[in-house]
Order: structure tokens, then C-alpha cells, then sequence
């Protein structure tokens, strides 16, 4: 066990040097961080050579790549900006656990990232945790009682949930939840932001701006996990075993319930398990939609501010926390399936 | 028991001709009624954005002239923007005073012709990675194994929108179907096709690893048959299901895609338009203007709808009892 661990993690280390070397190359073609810098009048032209100089910017990109990778603190860096390297640099580099600073906001990224993780995940958990329950039971209910009406109900539910673009779903939620019920006098819901700033950031507060997002998204993800589920459901429940239960006169709760579910959640299991860590990455539609704070908005609006440190410590959090899911995930899978042997 | 004397009787008649494979999955298709309606609402999509083309003129007040087809749509009237639906503009205008019903017909162009080339491509990516990586094994599939796990442990949407600002306006306009398109559409299919084929390459992987050790791939290298020969005629055809199933999802897919991507505006760059370069900034007009997103997001949904229910048709036709979920 421990050496199958030890082995994937080994494996993932070339994966991720991959993943950053391709996402690296790429965001050097984002333009120019230093266009604005935040502010709206851009900086004099001989601010930005300085800057571009103090920052490492003017380096070639294999030299920045690596000074993201292992810092810079081995060479002499051009600390005033006037084109003759002069002292040490200080970067640690990634690896060393320096994820850089934020070329827009000069924040270090670890924080700026901190302060949108936390939101994140009270959107997407939330949105999950709803999802699950939801489709579990919308895809027992319908493999159980296949071809009745409601199963008929649930599945063209769930296939149109499936095909449905985030944005026309947040859209409609919206214009009926928020826009029409003001509009008839009903209590409506808010649509934008995670609290109204003059009320404050209460729980109540909170709770009422997460109910469109999460509805959205719960609906979305509910779409294709029902699916998974009747599908692994009716495979089970084809199986000859479940014809003996049934012959013995098992009860139909309990071989639903106790000898179906149980065999059939092991691929929702890993489903889930692949899942997860893309719950860090957020929402990238839905939270621009509904101005949510997350980690989907940070992405894009640094995005469009070409600041590639903050978007390479999102990106890569993501790879990372990725593999180590997978490896998880199939360590979970054999604890839960005694007949797959990890080797 | 009738049914099987009928059918003894019908064999024995020399008119009777065996059903060959593709007319038996037809058969299977047509009974999968909501796949059949989906193709013919598809057609009817087809029409209204062909046809359409052909029939929407309008009087254009800025440059005083009566204007068919493109010109029609990219015509701005600021005078008349974010007008409701009206008999002079049927779904009314978007914040430029650009005429909706013109501007989904040539964005449906638009986003159709995209859906069809991203797929292609991402078949093509999908089963040359897929069916190399099976077929020689060893360091090269490694190698390929990695890079496809690799693009997979970037959230899609993530990647695409790194691609795309990454190819953005680096690519020429072209004239395609006498059309003047941007680079943005071009750059749009490729990274769409570039970072799609990564499901389709594992899953011809996997088939032409089983099939890789049947007799008859056996025969065929005892024979002297090309690598290449082996993969193309006889390894390719017969994992042409699920390519056929994941070609038509990948359609719906792409469609989609070219929506969020352009939704943030790092997709078709207007003036050219599409469904989804229509809806960037819709939002801000929620309350005022429904019409700016209503129109084109349902027409998203019902043509990602059809080529979903389309694409289930057809794995219940040409593969009767293979897995539901690939």
C-alpha cells in the first residue's frame, strides 16, 4: 500500500513538471501585467523598463520559469531597475513553498488565494453536498422503477439539466427569482455580491445570496450524477445475485437499499473522488454571473491582467490537489472493493 | 410462434435480403423516439440558420440603405438600441441597436460551423493519440498517457480560457462559404478541437488495446501488413461506435464551450457574431432587456439538447450492449 502510494506519487512529479511548463509557456503570451497596473493611467515608459527589470520580466522565459520553480535567491538580480544585476534575489521559488507575489496587487498569491478558497468552497461543498443526496436518490427512485413515469420524468429532466448552459440556467433563476418576483410584489431573491454591504456579512445574509448560485449549480451537476447513478443502479440490478435475493424473499427495501446501493455506489464513489478537487477551482460562469468572490473570479479578472503568478498558484493548487485525489481515490476504491488488488 | 413461421416463410423467398449493419442500427435509431424528434428539430435549426440567411433584409437608418443578409445583422443603429421585440425587429436589439433576429441567424452559422470543425478535430487528436499510444505501447504511450492525464488535471474551462487568450487575435481572416470570418473563429475550432480529444483518445485506447490482441490483428501482421494499414482498417473500424458517439457529443460540447469562452469574451470577436459572443454582457441588462439573452440561450440549449439526445440514439443503436457510460 504504502508503495503503491509512494510509486503514484512519483509518477504524478513528471505529470506536473508538464502541466507547468505547458501552462507557463502559455501565459507568456497573456500581455503585458504591467499595461495598467491596476491603476487607469499607465505608468511613464521608463517606470515600466525599471519594473520590468525589478520584476524579472525582461529574463527570458526559461530563467523566469525557473526562478517560479526554485527562486531566485542563487543569483544576483537587478534589485533598482537600472540594467546591471546588483544584489541577491530573495524568491524561494514554488518548491520551496514561494508561490510569488501578485504582479497587480504585489500581494503574495497564498494570500490573495486564501481569501477566496474559503468562499469558494461554502458555494461549491454546499452545491455538492445537495447534488449528492439529490442524485442519489433521483437515480435509485428511476433505476428501481425504470420506465415508470416518473423514471421517464427524471431522466428527460436530466437530460435537459445536462445540456443546459450555466449561464441561460443563472439567467432564468434570476429573471424569475429576483427580477419577476420584486417586480410582483413576492419576496425575492438577491442576485449579485455574497451579502449586501449594508446589512452586513451575516450568516442570514449569506445564506439568502448562495441560495440562486447554488441552485444553479446543484442543478447542473444533479443533471449528470442522476444519470451515472440509474445507470450503475440497473447494471446491478441485473445481476444474478439480486435474482437470488429476490428468490429467497428478501425484501425489496432491503435488497434496494443493502445489496444494490452498496455495490452500485463504488463507481459514484470514484466519481466523487475525481470530482472533489475541481471544487477548489470553483465556478468560473456562475461566479462571474452572480459577482460570488471566489476562486472563478480570481481566475478570470487576473486573467484579463495577464498576472500569471496568482493564475500559475491557482492552476497548480488545482493539478496538485488533483493527483493527490486520484491516488485517494483508488486507495479509497480498494479499502472498498476487497476484489481490486493495488499493484 | 406466428411470427417465426412468417419469418421461415420470408426467408425462404429469394427477394429476402439480410439486413446489413447500418440499416440494422437505423432501425434501432428510429425506435429511440426522442432521438428522432432531436434530429428533426436539428433540421429545422439547420434551416432557420441557412434559410434564414437568405430571407433577413432590414433598412438600416445610419448609412440609409436597405440591407440582406450579414450586413443586416452587423448593422448598428444606436438610435434603436436595446429596443424589446417589435414587428420591425422580432427579438428585438442588443445594446448597439443590432436587429437579435438577424444576429442569431448568422451566429447560428456560426456556432454550427464551430461545433462541426472542433469536433473533427478533437476526433482526429482523440483517435490518432488513442489508437498510437494503444497500438505501439511502451515509452510512447507513456509519453501520451502522461500529456492527455496532464491536460486532464486542468479544469476544462481554465484551459480553454489559457488557449484562447493565448491564440487570441493571432490568426487571419479567411472567406469561408462566401463568408468573411475572423481569426477568432478560427482560433475558437482549434482550441476548442486542442483541449476536447482527451476522453475520446482513452477511450479508442482502451478498445484498440483489446482489440490489438484478437487472431485477426494477429493474421494480418503475419501477413506483412503495415502498422498503418492494421490501424486504419482494421483496428479504427471497429471502434467506430463510440468515435461516432463521442463525434456527435462533441458537437453539443464544443457548442457549449465556444458559449462560455465567448460569454467572457475571449471567443468570436464581434462584429461577426455567435450565440455565445451575443450573450457577453447580457447579463448586465438582466432586468431591462431578457430579450438580449433569452433568445440565443434557448436556442444554445435546444440545439446542445437535440445533439445530446442524437448522440444517445446513436449509442443505442451501434452499441446495443456496450456500457452506457463510457
Amino acid at each position: 500500500m504504502i508503495n503503491y502510494i509512494v510509486r503514484r506519487l512519483a509518477q504524478a512529479v513528471p505529470q506536473l513538471f508538464i502541466i507547468s511548463i505547458l501552462l507557463f509557456g502559455l501565459m507568456q503570451a497573456f500581455g503585458d501585467p504591467l499595461a495598467t497596473l491596476g491603476a487607469r493611467t499607465p505608468p511613464r515608459a521608463e517606470d515600466k523598463i525599471r519594473l520590468r527589470r525589478q520584476l524579472g520580466l525582461d529574463q527570458p522565459v526559461y530563467v523566469q520559469y525557473l526562478v517560479w520553480l526554485v527562486g531566485n535567491d542563487w543569483m544576483q538580480v537587478d534589485a533598482n531597475g537600472d540594467g546591471a544585476p546588483d544584489s541577491p534575489g530573495t524568491r524561494k521559488g514554488i518548491l520551496r513553498g514561494d508561490w510569488g507575489v501578485s504582479l497587480v496587487t504585489r500581494q503574495p498569491v497564498l494570500v490573495m488565494i486564501g481569501e477566496r478558497l474559503p468562499n469558494t468552497l461554502l458555494l461549491m461543498l454546499t452545491a455538492y453536498f445537495i447534488t449528492i443526496i439529490v442524485s442519489l436518490v433521483a437515480g435509485v427512485y428511476s433505476a428501481v422503477r425504470q420506465y415508470s413515469l416518473v423514471d421517464n420524468v427524471i431522466t428527460t429532466a436530466s437530460f435537459v439539466g445536462y445540456s443546459m448552459p450555466v449561464f441561460w440556467l443563472a439567467l432564468m433563476l434570476m429573471y424569475i427569482f429576483a427580477v419577476n418576483f420584486k417586480r410582483w410584489g413576492l419576496p425575492y431573491l438577491p442576485t449579485v455580491g455574497m451579502y449586501d454591504p449594508a446589512a452586513g456579512q451575516t450568516a442570514s445574509e449569506v445564506i439568502k445570496h448562495m441560495v440562486l448560485p447554488v441552485t444553479t449549480l446543484a442543478i447542473i451537476t444533479i443533471a449528470g450524477y442522476s444519470r451515472y447513478v440509474r445507470s450503475a443502479m440497473l447494471e446491478v440490478l441485473s445481476q444474478d445475485y439480486i435474482r437470488t435475493a429476490r428468490a429467497k424473499g428478501v425484501t425489496q427495501r432491503l435488497i434496494v437499499l443493502r445489496h444494490a446501493l452498496k455495490n452500485a455506489s463504488l463507481p459514484f464513489v470514484t466519481l466523487i473522488g475525481l470530482d472533489l478537487p475541481f471544487l477548489l477551482a470553483g465556478a468560473v460562469v456562475t461566479e462571474r454571473i452572480f459577482a460570488w468572490p471566489g476562486m472563478g473570479r480570481l481566475f478570470i479578472d487576473q486573467t484579463e491582467r495577464a498576472d500569471f503568478p496568482v493564475l500559475m498558484g491557482i492552476l497548480m493548487l488545482i493539478a496538485v490537489a488533483v493527483v493527490i485525489f486520484q491516488i485517494i481515490t483508488d486507495v479509497a476504491y480498494s479499502f472498498l472493493d476487497p476484489r481490486i488488488r493495488l499493484n | 410462434m406466428a411470427n417465426a413461421t412468417d419469418l421461415a416463410l420470408a426467408a425462404d423467398k429469394p427477394k429476402f435480403e439480410p439486413l446489413s449493419p447500418e440499416q440494422l442500427a437505423w432501425r434501432r435509431f428510429r425506435k429511440h423516439r426522442m432521438a428522432m424528434a432531436a434530429l428533426v428539430i436539428l433540421g429545422l435549426l439547420m434551416v432557420y440558420v441557412v434559410v434564414g440567411g437568405q430571407l433577413v433584409r432590414g433598412y438600416c437608418r445610419p448609412i440609409d440603405k436597405t440591407l440582406t443578409g450579414e450586413a443586416w445583422a452587423n448593422c448598428n443603429d444606436t438610435g434603436q438600441k436595446l429596443r424589446p421585440p417589435s414587428a420591425l425587429h422580432p427579438f428585438g436589439t442588443d445594446v448597439i441597436g443590432r436587429d437579435i433576429l438577424a444576429r442569431t441567424i448568422y451566429g447560428g452559422q456560426i456556432s454550427f460551423l464551430i461545433g462541426i470543425s472542433a469536433a473533427i478535430i478533437e476526433v482526429i487528436l482523440g483517435t490518432l493519440v488513442g489508437s498510437v499510444s494503444a497500438f505501439y505501447g511502451g515509452w510512447v504511450d507513456s509519453v501520451l498517457m502522461r500529456i492527455t492525464e496532464a491536460m486532464l488535471n486542468i479544469p476544462t474551462l481554465f484551459l480553454l480560457i489559457v488557449t484562447a487568450k493565448f491564440f487570441g487575435g493571432k490568426l487571419p481572416s479567411v472567406n469561408l462559404f462566401g463568408r468573411e470570418l475572423t481569426g477568432s473563429v478560427l482560433v475558437i475550432i482549434l482550441i476548442i478541437g486542442a483541449t476536447s480529444w482527451m476522453y475520446l483518445a482513452r477511450i479508442v485506447r482502451a478498445n484498440v488495446l483489446s482489440l490489438r490482441e484478437m487472431d485477426f490483428v494477429a493474421a494480418s501482421r503475419a501477413l506483412g501488413v503495415s502498422d498503418r494499414r492494421i490501424i486504419l482498417t482494421h483496428l479504427l473500424p471497429n471502434t467506430l461506435a463510440p468515435i461516432t458517439v463521442a463525434a456527435t457529443l462533441g458537437v453539443a460540447n464544443a457548442i457549449l464551450s465556444e458559449a462560455y469562452v465567448s460569454f467572457f469574451g475571449l471567443g468570436v470577436q464581434p462584429p461577426t457574431a455567435s450565440w455565445g459572443n451575443m450573450l457577453d454582457s447580457a447579463y448586465r441588462y438582466l432586468e431591462e432587456a431578457p430579450w438580449l439573452w433569452l433568445f440565443a440561450g434557448t436556442l444554445i440549449l435546444l440545439t446542445v439538447l437535440s445533439v445530446n439526445y442524437v448522440g444517445d440514439g446513436l449509442r443505442d443503436a451501434l452499441d446495443p450492449h456496450g456500457s452506457r457510460h463510457m
